[in-house]
């Protein structure tokens, strides 16, 4: 850090949270992401990304708007395919099958690799149908399993307390946080592998933020977690692996202690130090 | 230096044109009470038309007990013992108004599910304009058709159909309804967000299991408001019957044979020659009142409906 400050002695908005070293790579590689391309139409929105995701690790994705970054988490559980016109080529490979054979069923690999949206997106159904949603259209009917499911989802995502007298009423009545708390709990019912993130607090106000972070970095001891995210400190504070996207290229990926201390690129630097984004 | 110019001469338009205003200010608060003047027109309108009803009606029921006209299986307005038992119409309204259902409800809601969650964008844009042009057919046409083909057609499927029957009228209902059906449910589930589709879709759902667990509930309200109006459409329909179904008066639940609904009952009276002041001519205010009575019923359900469950997803 001191380097950055050298350079740049005006800017001081780096991260001041202590960062240690996290990154493990004996962990096992959940996704490898080789030499893949996405256009949309005639946009070249990503271009030859290579990354990998391990498990039981936080993987922060960083950089300014239109980098392509949400793409990218996007094209994990293959939701970009929703936009019309969508091209790829190379390969990614999820416990080592491409998720782009035509044998790969995409509700299994959905199934697997959970999602948090940028808004919280609860169904219009009570809270308890919204975490129940995902085991029934899985097959699970039992009510007795249902509920314990409920039960189990919303305490790992620290919601249970301010919901458990309430299963039944809409899900529209709560927060904002306690929303999104409540569709992290609702990835979790069908307990995924991997969870995507989409700037999941960016809607959020600062308490529950903090609460929603806090949430993260306990569920990595059991799912794989790559979040997308516009706030640098959060990327910080939370993350293992931080990948730096410009323009559709990754520019840096490294564990995340290397990646805000000693940045490899100087558009990695002058990125983390606000000097664009 | 002109820019200041300018400015100065815009102020003064205004200023001009200000103390012109006077008839401007008058107009501006008069407005309110004229508009109000033709807002209550209609208004008025419905209390007059109720108030018809029911005072005729009383007429009615001085000569024919109320309970008779509502538990009466047999309709003889014009025989020697002339009899008014209300049954038979209802029954006719009836039947006809749920084969329509019967028709509509599957077709419709199949076409606003492919519309809304299946066809693509340029598919739509042709196919729903058409949808509803079909609503724009004069009724008259649907009762030709009704009559001149589909009953003929019916007869091959029922050797033993009446040539006026309840059947193809209610059919040819139900066609004529799809629209409504159709046009309403899609609106209602294309104002599902798409943030919904994309969260079932993120959870492994398959469209199908997305279309029925998560948009259809989610619309569930402006679908079922779609069928109350399009029952209660179906309950005043008039011309497709009176040509379709005959003027038999029976109390039957066979659907082949010939029935008379209210509003084609109305019809063959007040076509014919009923004179002012009989009995036979004040039944057809108490039938008209009974008809309003269902379509008001109807229509207050619709909205107590689509308000009551209105799905919030803001």
């Amino acid at each position: 850090m001191s380097t950055l400050t050298a350079e740049h002695p005006k800017v001081s908005t780096a991260p001041k949270v202590k960062l240690l070293k996290t990154a493990d790579t004996n962990k096992k590689v959940v996704f490898n992401t080789e030499n893949l391309n996405l256009w949309y139409d005639e946009t070249h929105a990503l271009k030859n990304i290579n990354l990998t995701i391990r498990e039981k690790e936080v993987t922060a994705i960083i950089g300014p708007s239109g980098c392509g970054k949400s793409t990218y988490l996007k094209t994990l559980n293959r939701m970009v395919e929703l936009v019309p016109k969508v091209r790829t080529t190379g390969k990614i490979m999820y416990n080592e099958k491409s998720i782009f054979d035509p044998s790969l069923n995409v509700e299994q690999l959905r199934t697997q690799v959970g999602m948090v949206f940028q808004k919280p997106n609860p169904f219009p159904k009570s809270i308890y149908e919204n975490i129940a949603y995902g085991p029934k259209i899985h097959g699970i009917r039992n009510k007795m399993i249902l509920d314990e499911i409920v039960e189990t989802s919303l305490r790992n995502a620290y919601i249970w307390d301010e919901v458990k007298d309430r299963l039944h009423d809409s899900a529209y009545g709560l927060s904002g946080g306690q929303q999104q708390r409540l569709c992290i709990a609702r990835c979790l019912a069908i307990e995924p592998e991997v969870i995507l993130m989409d700037e999941p607090t960016s809607a959020l106000d600062p308490k529950s933020t903090l609460k929603v972070e806090e949430l993260i970095r306990n569920l990595k001891d059991d799912y794989a977690i790559v979040i997308v995210t516009h706030n640098m400190q959060q990327a910080a504070r939370i993350s293992d692996r931080t990948a730096f996207f410009l323009d559709g290229e990754v520019i840096e990926y490294d564990e995340t202690y290397e990646v805000f201390n000693h940045p490899n690129d100087k558009r990695t630097e002058a990125y983390i130090n606000g000097q664009f984004g | 230096m002109s820019e200041k110019k300018k400015k100065q001469n815009v102020r003064q338009l205004i200023e001009e044109k200000n103390k012109s205003q006077n008839f401007n200010r008058k107009l501006e608060k008069s407005i309110p009470v004229l508009l109000f003047l033709i807002a209550s027109l209609s208004v008025l309108t419905t209390i007059g038309i109720v108030y018809i009803l029911v005072s005729e009606s009383f007429h009615f029921f001085k000569e024919v007990s109320i309970v008779s006209f509502f538990t009466g299986t047999v309709l003889k307005p014009l025989s020697q013992n002339p009899q008014f038992g209300v049954l038979p119409l209802l029954m006719g309204t009836l039947t006809s108004t749920f084969i329509a259902i019967l028709v509509a409800l599957p077709i419709g809601l199949m076409s606003a599910i492919y519309l809304s969650e299946y066809a693509p964008n340029n598919v739509r844009k042709i196919c729903k304009p058409i949808l509803e042009v079909l609503a724009g057919i004069p009724t008259i046409v649907y009762g030709f058709f009704a009559f001149t083909f589909v009953t003929p057609l019916l007869k091959y499927v029922i050797p033993g159909l009446d040539a006026t029957n309840i059947l193809s009228p209610g059919i040819v209902m139900g066609i004529m309804i799809i629209p409504m059906i159709a046009s309403l449910s899609e609106d209602a589930m294309t104002a599902v967000p798409n943030s919904m589709r994309e969260g079932a879709l993120a959870m492994g759902s398959t469209k199908l299991e997305v279309v029925f667990k998560v948009i259809i509930p989610a619309a569930l309200s402006g679908i079922i408001a779609s069928i109350v109006l399009a029952i209660s459409r179906a309950i005043g329909e008039t011309m497709i019957v009176t040509i379709a179904s005959g003027s038999s008066k029976n109390f039957t639940f066979d659907i082949t044979q010939s029935m008379q609904t209210m509003t084609a009952y109305i019809v063959e009276v007040t076509g014919g020659d009923a004179p002012a002041g009989s009995t036979i001519y004040y039944s057809l205010y108490a039938v008209a009142m009974t008809l309003f009575i269902f379509t008001l019923l109807m229509n207050l359900s619709a909205t107590y409906i689509a308000k009551k469950w209105k799905e919030e997803y803001e």
